[in-house]
């Protein structure tokens, strides 16, 4: 707009002071701070793993720009949400995936999760999330085919008779092909899986790098790890408190949950007690569905779940009014 | 009442599009999720209800006069349970495989709030054959609602159109369509949809 070079008195609302943040910058930091984990997917999982990757991104953002040219609306590509988006939601499928199946998710995320709802800060759920649901619901067998790391995998072509691996967390469940993997398996990631979920190291990196750039504050993903944490060591094993602690946190999704999907803005509470009871809400129900439900692994519900409840949250729980006092808010 | 100054023909066409029951005034939105997991379910619910609608229609109108005012709904209800219990027997006696597929939603028409809304607001202020042009009209409404939307659901959630398999075994049905998450997703998608065609229409006649 031409607004600078107006000489005319200019009578504006707040703020007027404005930060050097954008969309833009934000989530080119979220992008970069999944680079590690990605780079650990391409090396368990081969390069199958970027190709889906690539698939996703390149759904979610073509989509993206193709219902903003339908609707005549502003281009919102660039902002780079989509790509995010993408990257998350090939992180959390299976390496063995048919690529049409995750283009189908990127379409799903961007148009029905995002684009219907009004676009970048108006979804309720996180598009990611909600694909995965959404895959997982239409095509069980597949989204839920994992294969070991190293395992020889074609690159474009199905993978249906590749040999499956059993996940960390079936061992939870009790499957009877499931070896318990040791804690450095699951640090580093060498065990099967989602081809972003494996390496505990790689998305602390990210997370940790999230954390200093303060793209995200600590308190959505400590509790929600630790509820998590918390819930498996009381209830996860034989009588209470028996259950493993670390093995709880570092299998499945939690920590790639926790860092980076419970964390999108527009779906968390703005205050940080709200997040608090957000995070903790979204770990119980991940605990509860890992050990007392049908489901193998539970962070995709208990956050979308907490996403839905996150508009009460904020109505239940206020930030301070700036120039009042504690108790008058409590009023 | 303007509705009673409209031709029989306005009844019907009112009935299937500017009210729909469902995609506009969003009723029976029970049978309508649960249901359209098929196009002959859809069918099948859709038609059960239209009889009902007609007849209990056709009923109400003619004691309309006779009924006090304080005890008509349960009235309304005895005369479309009467016309249920005779669709759900006819259906258990000639077409027992839908029947059994339909289930307890045959029964569960006597509730059905297209038909009681339809007997409160139409049939109860409104001549015999009127109300029998609405309950036609608006039971095709739901029958049409209820194909399409059975129509998508039976094709993407798995793969065929009243039981032909349309794309070969090769096909990999999205099996949340006949989920009831599906359901929502298509029903949501279809009215926003349809609100957005007579959204251009309403510009364009202006």
């Amino acid at each position: 707009m031409s607004m600078e070079n107006n000489n005319k008195l200019l009578v504006s609302y707040a703020p007027h002071l404005r930060g050097e943040d954008s969309i833009a910058k934000t989530m080119g930091n979220v992008v970069f701070a999944l680079i590690p984990a990605l780079v650990g997917a391409v090396y368990f999982f081969g390069f199958r793993a970027l190709i889906l990757t690539l698939v996703t991104v390149l759904s979610c953002v073509l989509s993206e720009y193709i219902w903003d040219r339908l609707t005549k609306k502003e281009n919102t590509i660039t902002d780079l949400s989509a790509v995010v988006t993408g990257v998350l939601l090939s992180f959390c499928l299976p390496v063995t995936l048919p690529l049409y199946m995750a283009a189908i998710g990127g379409v799903f995320a961007i148009i029905i999760v995002k684009m219907f709802f009004g676009g970048v800060g108006q979804n309720i759920v996180n598009p990611a999330l909600a694909a995965r649901a959404f895959l997982l619901a239409s095509w069980p067998v597949d989204m839920t085919r994992f294969v070991a790391p190293f395992s020889r995998l074609s690159l474009f072509g199905a993978n249906a008779d590749v040999v499956s691996g059993a996940t960390p967390l079936a061992v939870v469940k009790g499957a009877e092909d499931a070896v318990a993997a040791s804690y450095t398996d699951l640090f580093f990631g060498n065990v099967a899986g989602c081809i972003g979920e494996v390496s505990a190291l790689l998305l602390l990196i990210g997370g940790a790098y999230l954390l200093i750039r303060r793209i995200i504050t600590p308190v959505i993903p400590l509790v929600y790890i630790a509820t998590v944490g918390l819930f498996g060591w009381m209830f996860g094993g034989e009588g209470l408190f028996a259950g493993d602690f670390i093995y709880h946190i570092l299998s499945g999704g939690v920590i790639l949950a926790g860092f980076f999907m419970a964390t999108d803005y527009v779906t968390s509470p703005m205050t940080a007690w709200g997040a608090a009871v957000y995070a903790f809400g979204a770990g119980l129900i991940t605990g509860v569905i890992r050990i007392f439900g049908g489901y193998p692994e539970g962070a995709t519900y208990g956050i979308l779940v907490m996403n839905i409840v996150t508009p009460l949250i904020d109505k239940a729980i206020k930030p301070r009014v700036f120039g009042k006092g504690r108790k008058a808010v409590a009023k | 009442m303007a509705e009673q100054k409209k031709s029989n023909l306005a009844v019907l066409k009112n009935g299937l599009l500017n009210e729909n029951p469902t995609f506009i005034q969003l009723l029976g939105m029970c049978p309508t999720l649960a249901v359209t997991t098929s196009v002959a379910n859809a069918i099948g619910m859709g038609l059960s209800a239209t009889f009902v609608l007609a007849c209990s229609n056709l009923a109400v109108s003619l004691i309309r006069k006779i009924v006090p005012d304080k005890i008509r709904i349960a009235t309304y209800v005895i005369v479309i349970a009467a016309f249920v219990s005779v669709v759900d027997m006819l259906l258990k006696a000639y077409l027992p495989a839908l029947s059994a597929s339909l289930g307890m939603f045959i029964p569960l028409i006597v509730v059905n709030c297209i038909i009681l809304a339809r007997a409160e607001s139409f049939a109860s202020k409104n001549k015999a054959l009127p109300s029998v042009f609405d309950g036609i009209g608006m039971g095709l409404g739901f029958t049409c609602a209820l194909t399409i939307l059975g129509t998508v659901r039976e094709i993407l959630g798995n793969g065929t159109f009243l039981g032909l398999s349309l794309f070969g075994a090769a096909y990999k049905p999205a099996i949340i369509f006949i989920l009831p998450p599906g359901a929502f997703l298509v029903l949501g998608s279809l009215i926003a949809l349809l609100n957005l065609i007579r959204d251009k229409r309403k510009e364009a006649g202006k």
